[in-house]
């Protein structure tokens, strides 16, 4: 320990000779690096998994057609495909199901496009109002009014033996705007 | 006596021995500051510590209880509420000192700024305080997701919503703060994690750079007009105003410090006997969507200011302006690093003090009452006053029954009573004829929407009717200009 400080300017005055120390340093210094990035890489990956994996859409039934009749939008809700067993309520995904006539249908996402705050329904002035900024949408989810940037999300839909299905499971936002 | 004294002695000089307490004590709390630094200006910064000191206390304390899981957290709430014994106290404090702290971290930031503290030599004691400043309300935005009710739920759909209009990666941006597709369970892992680990562990970091800063290159002398700072001199100014009138920051300079931090934990005491905890709200349940989502009083300018932005610039202002009011504190002591300190020779820094509070105290005024929200209730549930329905034919009441049923009310308020983003419509009658009563009814316009498609001809015969007939005693009705000598049509 005593001897450290002479050492560096050793070294300087003849840096070609490679002393066992130096070495050492060098091997320190490369080992760790490696260990390092044997740490470092895998928790990069564990912490941006999230950012990495690719969202896939899943088929969700929102039960038998029957339940919506025809010229009305109704409210519904699905399980998350996804969902863990301690998500507890906020697996349940609630949306605006609106049967035009007999097959043809609209599902809405609840979010707002403006900034994600639940939608209101009102049956009677057939208007989706939002509580947050004052977004208004018409019944077909197009945009009526205030500061939402495009219509509501709309989940691709399909009726097979009088049962509604969406393609589903991803928080509907700007940049995702496949439902 | 004398023996338990001369071994307490003993005990002592051997710690002091060991770990060198006398000296560590000389350099810090012992520490020369100008005897003008020894002012009630001065008091912010170690009260903003305190704030955080008792947040650190009080969060451990909440953490024994509090489970951070989707399906668990409201429950161990109302439990933390409700039933733990001083969970409530222990809740309140936490929150009050969260206001506390952001509060008087800005009334620390506006001293600092007006007194020229962030200049020469003391740009990294700034740059710390920046983003201590930022990771304040990283903790308070965490904060309020802990408390893992209706707003938090809606609140993260916010930020996801924001996240979402990051050009090229919005997708992966929102799928990483969410820690997945959907707000769920490993979302509220994610900002627990952050609550009590990273930003808290960061805080202590920058906290301690922040008081080393302080250490190295003294608190700042408080500033006098006419005194300024030259890179060339100021140092050796410094060290001969320490030399003339240096006193130790401890026990010279603290009592005013000390007299703050009792008057902050009252303070916070007092607030959080009299108000209580904040919330639980109703419960993170997507699916009950009867709600008002609004954010904790830090946020509420954003709020605001989301709801007031025209369209086009909302990405740009919700994504750059951070990045923007983040380069520009950063960069403050470099271009601003010399010259007066004294905020009585510095016009532009009262005007950008003054600005700014006053635009954040009106936005967070417009963002508390939400002029912009529809009353969402107002249909069912708001009066017509009696002077705007007696003495009204029956087409004109049969008007005012469609007005209500057809929620006009949530945006439109009559008598002052109802929503405000539209118009007040208790003298619409003498601002518009029929004509453009039933144009504006039919094809909206002016960020309203159109009606044409849900309203029958004799409704909207009835709905302008009553509207046209809305105007204060002794006024005319509005009459269409391009007919002259004409009566108004009735």
């Amino acid at each position: 320990m005593n001897e450290e400080p002479q050492k560096p300017c050793a070294c300087q005055d003849a840096p070609k000779k490679t002393t066992r120390r130096d070495f050492l340093l060098g091997a320190g210094f490369g080992l760790n690096v490696i260990a390092g990035a044997m740490i470092g890489v895998p928790l990069l990956g564990y912490v941006l998994s999230s950012f990495f994996k690719p969202n896939v859409l899943e088929r969700i039934s929102l039960g038998p057609v029957d339940q919506f009749p025809e010229g009305q939008t109704r409210f519904a809700s699905y399980r998350n495909p996804t969902h863990r067993t301690w998500d507890g309520m906020t697996a349940d995904i609630p949306v605006w199901v609106r049967r035009i006539e007999g097959e043809k249908f609209q599902v809405f996402a609840i979010n707002c496009t403006h900034l994600g705050c639940p939608v209101r329904w009102f049956e009677e002035s057939k208007l989706f109002m939002c509580p947050c900024h004052g977004g208004a949408f018409y019944e077909d989810g197009e945009h009526a009014a205030g500061p939402p940037p495009r219509g509501l999300y709309t989940y691709e839909v399909k009726v097979e033996n009088g049962e509604l299905f969406v393609m589903g499971g991803v928080l509907p936002n700007l940049s995702n705007q496949k439902i | 006596m004398k023996k338990v004294i001369h071994a307490a002695r003993g005990v002592f000089l051997w710690a002091d021995d060991r770990l060198h307490l006398t000296k560590l004590w000389e350099s810090t709390a012992g520490h020369h500051v100008p005897q003008s630094a020894g002012s009630w200006f001065y008091v912010f910064g170690s009260a903003t510590l305190l704030c955080f000191m008792i947040q650190l206390i009080t969060g451990i304390m909440l953490a024994l209880v509090y489970v951070p899981s989707a399906a668990e957290a409201y429950a161990s709430l109302e439990y933390l509420t409700y039933e733990q014994n001083l969970g409530w106290f222990l809740r309140a404090v936490h929150y009050w000192g969260s206001n506390f702290m952001v509060g008087i971290m800005l009334l620390h930031m506006t001293q600092v700024y007006l007194f020229g503290a962030y200049k020469y030599p003391r740009e990294i004691t700034w740059i710390s305080g920046v983003i201590l400043m930022v990771l304040t309300l990283g903790l308070a935005f965490t904060g309020q997701v802990m408390r893992f009710d209706e707003d938090a739920y809606w609140g993260l759909g916010i930020g996801a919503a924001i996240m979402g209009r990051v050009p090229f990666m919005g997708e992966q941006m929102v799928n990483f703060m969410l820690g997945g597709p959907i707000i769920a369970s490993e979302t509220l892992s994610r900002f627990f994690a952050l609550h009590v680990f990273v930003l808290p562990g960061s805080v202590l970091a920058i906290v301690s750079l922040h008081l080393r800063m302080v250490l190295t290159k003294g608190i700042n002398e408080y500033p006098q007009p006419g005194m300024v700072v030259r890179r060339e001199t100021y140092d050796k100014e410094y060290a001969a105003i320490l030399k003339k009138e240096g006193v130790p920051f401890f026990p010279k300079a603290i009592s005013k410090d000390l007299v703050a931090a009792a008057i902050v934990i009252f303070g916070i005491l007092a607030c959080a006997v009299y108000f209580g905890p904040k919330g639980p709200f109703g419960p993170p349940d997507p699916v009950q969507i009867d709600t008002l989502p609004r954010p904790d009083f830090y946020f509420m300018w954003i709020f605001a200011v989301a709801a007031l932005m025209p369209e086009w610039m909302e990405t740009i202002a919700l994504l750059g302006g951070p990045v923007i009011i983040g380069l520009v504190l950063f960069a403050l002591p470099f271009f601003n690093g010399t010259g007066e300190k004294s905020w009585r020779r510095r016009p532009v820094a009262v005007l950008v003090v003054i600005l700014t509070y006053l635009s954040l105290g009106l936005l967070t005024y417009l963002g508390q009452s939400s002029p912009w929200s529809p009353a969402m209730d107002a249909w069912k549930g708001d009066l017509t006053p009696k002077e705007f329905l007696i003495g009204r034919t029956p087409l004109e009441l049969k008007g005012s029954i469609i007005m209500q049923s057809m929620q006009c009310r949530n945006c439109h308020a009559i008598g002052g009573i109802g929503g405000r983003r539209g118009p007040d419509l208790s003298d619409v009658g003498a601002r518009l004829t029929k004509d453009q009563l039933i144009r504006q009814v039919i094809q909206g316009g002016g960020n309203m929407p159109a009606y044409g498609d849900n309203l029958s001809p004799d409704e909207v015969e009835a709905l302008v009717a009553f509207m046209y007939s809305l105007r204060p005693p002794g006024i005319t009705p509005a009459r269409d200009a391009t007919l002259p000598g004409r009566a108004p049509m009735e």
